[in-house]
């Protein structure tokens, strides 16, 4: 920058600084670069010490960790399906349950919602993300449970010819409940960004639509829908991960059994769950403690991948319409935080 | 050529859009119904708890009869844990984003940066509290449990909050404002501290604290670091208790008082996030109309 600078007696720059009053401007840029690099050497030190703390586990079963089916703290048999067929479980029902709101509330929030009305109701969506996850897991144990057993046993009764989903007996913890509140909690995240996303739809696209007689609806459906779609799926995909990776809400209300619920209303486990429960348990037993440090691994590798793809699918998006000036898609988590 | 040259909307596709502005209101409606349920019951079973004698003035007893106690070292415990958390992160987490936009800005590195920082976002609470558990309480580093442990966890969670709402303010600032400073001979680094952080302090603000506001809710990473105690220990080198870790071990209890006061340390830690949250809201809001 100061390369072009005129030069003056004793062929140096007037403009370029002394080389001592550069220093702090060094310090300063490789003071901070190195910050951000500490960042990335921590998240990978991290990452080793968990793979090298849960390898005896991994040596000792193998693939059977992941996909053998019986979790038996007893024997020290350690085959963690059912935690990952619980984990699956409540998110793809966290996903049935909150996507479809997440969209629809933040399309009416961004196309139908009167201006006044606007903001108070965002902030009402983002409020959700602001309750931390122990007071889900409270409101989850004391009032779900018991309020939505008589629903379940009547839906489990009326429905007991569709498999897994109907028939066997409701216990009070379940998949469903955990299901159901972890579709709360993505609410506001997958809304949040299905939200930014949906604002960023050029209005040209839009009013074309109405210009050629379009209602609303087909509007929304023809030129937001469309457009928006990729950072959706993203959107989504975020919730999943966070979905994937819930664990005190989880394990308050999913019934902690080791073995694989027969029905949905049946009590089951998740790999966060067995962390947080077993935990205690484990802590002065080297076999059954590495076991769990391996539940972390797989529990993170798998919120890792889902995350990289959101990441992709979001980022497709924003590339589309970079050219148009809208404003990029800020995606950290979601407006207001919140648990876990 | 009147205007009826248009076909009118057929009524099957006005119904049709009648039909599904209904189900797109009726769903935002139904993700209303959580918070208010939530708010409901906190406030219908947390009130009682909140106005019992010495709730906020006495520490947890840990015993099962007789008095139980309040919440006084869990809500101190949890201050002093995020305070020393934000400590960490906030400072670590604005300096990065200043490598972003001052330095870094397209670079190959900086985009690795920004990466895994967003990757950062995605990682589930509980495996941050697994790695400080792995590398500092198993390690024995400083003894076992301890509080400053926790508020490590808790930075880990919070950094990549703080970088990335801070690096969206920071790219805010306008250009002209930089090269106006530089213009007049600032140095980069006087620039930074005295033109770019000032200017984009209310968003600062805003991004720390939606950042204290999440790591103070947060119960899996404190469990495996900070574990429990009940007296209000306000040393960090020792066992802490906290609000997140004592609801969830008042809600495991089988007594009913207990159960009663985690709903009781619910509606607070409610009240002071929400605070946090709508306080971090105005901040926003009114740096914007500036």
């Amino acid at each position: 920058m100061e390369s072009s600078a005129t030069t003056v007696s004793g062929g140096r720059s007037a403009l370029r600084r002394s080389p001592a009053s550069r220093l702090p401007d060094q310090l300063l840029r490789w003071g901070l670069t190195g910050l951000a690099g500490l960042i990335l050497l921590i998240l990978l030190y991290f990452f080793i010490r968990l793979i090298g703390e849960s390898g005896s586990t991994f040596s000792k079963f193998g693939l059977s960790f992941v996909f053998g089916n019986d979790w038996d703290t007893g024997h020290e048999i350690f085959h963690g399906f059912p935690l990952l067929f619980g984990t699956l479980l409540t998110s793809v029902i966290a996903l049935i349950l909150g996507v479809p709101v997440a969209i629809a509330a933040a399309l009416y929030l961004t196309e139908l919602c009167p201006r006044r009305l606007r903001g108070p109701f965002s902030l009402f969506v983002d409020l959700l993300a602001a309750v931390p996850s122990v007071v889900y897991g409270l409101w989850g144990v004391f009032v779900l449970i018991p309020k939505l057993l008589g629903a379940e046993k009547w839906f489990a009764s009326t429905f007991s010819f569709i498999p897994f989903v109907g028939g066997g007996t409701p216990t009070g913890p379940n998949y469903f409940i955990a299901g159901l509140i972890l579709a709360i909690m993505i609410v506001p995240i997958v809304s949040a960004i299905a939200r930014e996303v949906m604002a960023t739809v050029p209005p040209e696209h839009k009013e074309a639509a109405l210009a050629l007689g379009a209602t609303r609806w087909e509007m929304i459906r023809m030129a937001v829908l469309p457009y928006a779609r990729p950072g959706i799926t993203g959107g989504a995909m975020l919730g999943l991960g966070r979905a994937l990776g819930e664990t005190i809400a989880v394990v308050l209300v999913i019934g902690n059994s080791d073995s694989i619920g027969s029905h949905l209303f049946n009590q089951g486990y998740s790999l966060a769950a067995v962390i947080a429960n077993e935990f205690g348990e484990a802590a002065n037993d080297t076999t059954h403690r590495s076991a769990l440090f391996a539940a972390g691994l797989v529990l993170f590798v798998l919120t890792l991948l889902v995350n990289m793809v959101a990441r992709r699918f979001i980022s497709r998006g924003q590339r589309g319409r970079r050219g148009t000036g809208g404003t990029g898609v800020t995606v950290a988590t979601g407006p207001a935080g919140g648990a876990q | 050529m009147s205007l009826t040259a248009f076909a009118p909307v057929s009524a099957a596709r006005r119904r049709k859009d009648r039909i599904m502005r209904g189900v797109l209101l009726t769903l935002t409606l139904v993700a209303f119904v959580p918070l208010i349920l939530i708010v409901y019951y906190l406030l219908h079973k947390g009130l009682t708890a909140v106005t019992g004698s010495g709730f906020f003035t006495t520490d947890p007893t840990g015993s099962f009869f007789g008095n139980q106690g309040g919440v006084r070292s869990a809500i101190l415990g949890t201050l002093e844990i995020v305070l020393i958390a934000s400590a960490i992160a906030i400072p670590i987490g604005i300096g990065v984003a200043l490598y972003l936009t001052e330095y870094g800005r397209d670079s190959r590195f900086a985009d690795a940066v920004r990466y895994f920082v967003d990757v950062m976002t995605g990682v589930p609470s509980i495996v941050f509290g697994l790695f400080v558990y792995i590398t500092l309480v198993l390690a024995g580093v400083g003894g076992a449990f301890a509080g400053w442990k926790g508020s490590i966890a808790l930075a880990l969670l919070m950094l990549p909050i703080v970088v990335r709402a801070a690096e969206v303010v920071l790219l805010l600032v306008p250009a002209g404002l930089r090269e106006a400073a530089l213009a007049l001979g600032a140095p980069r680094w006087r620039v930074m501290l005295r033109v770019v952080l000032p200017t984009a302090l209310p968003g600062l603000v805003t991004g720390s604290l939606l950042a204290i506001a999440r790591g103070m809710g947060e119960t899996a990473p404190l469990l495996f670091t900070v574990s429990v105690a009940f007296g209000a220990t306000l040393d960090p080198t020792k066992q802490m208790n906290t609000l997140p870790v004592q609801i969830y071990n008042d809600i495991s209890s089988p007594n009913p008082v207990l159960n009663s006061r985690a709903w009781g340390a619910a509606l607070t830690l409610v009240a002071i996030v929400l605070i946090l949250n709508l306080l971090a809201r105005l901040i926003a809001r009114g740096s914007r109309m500036s």
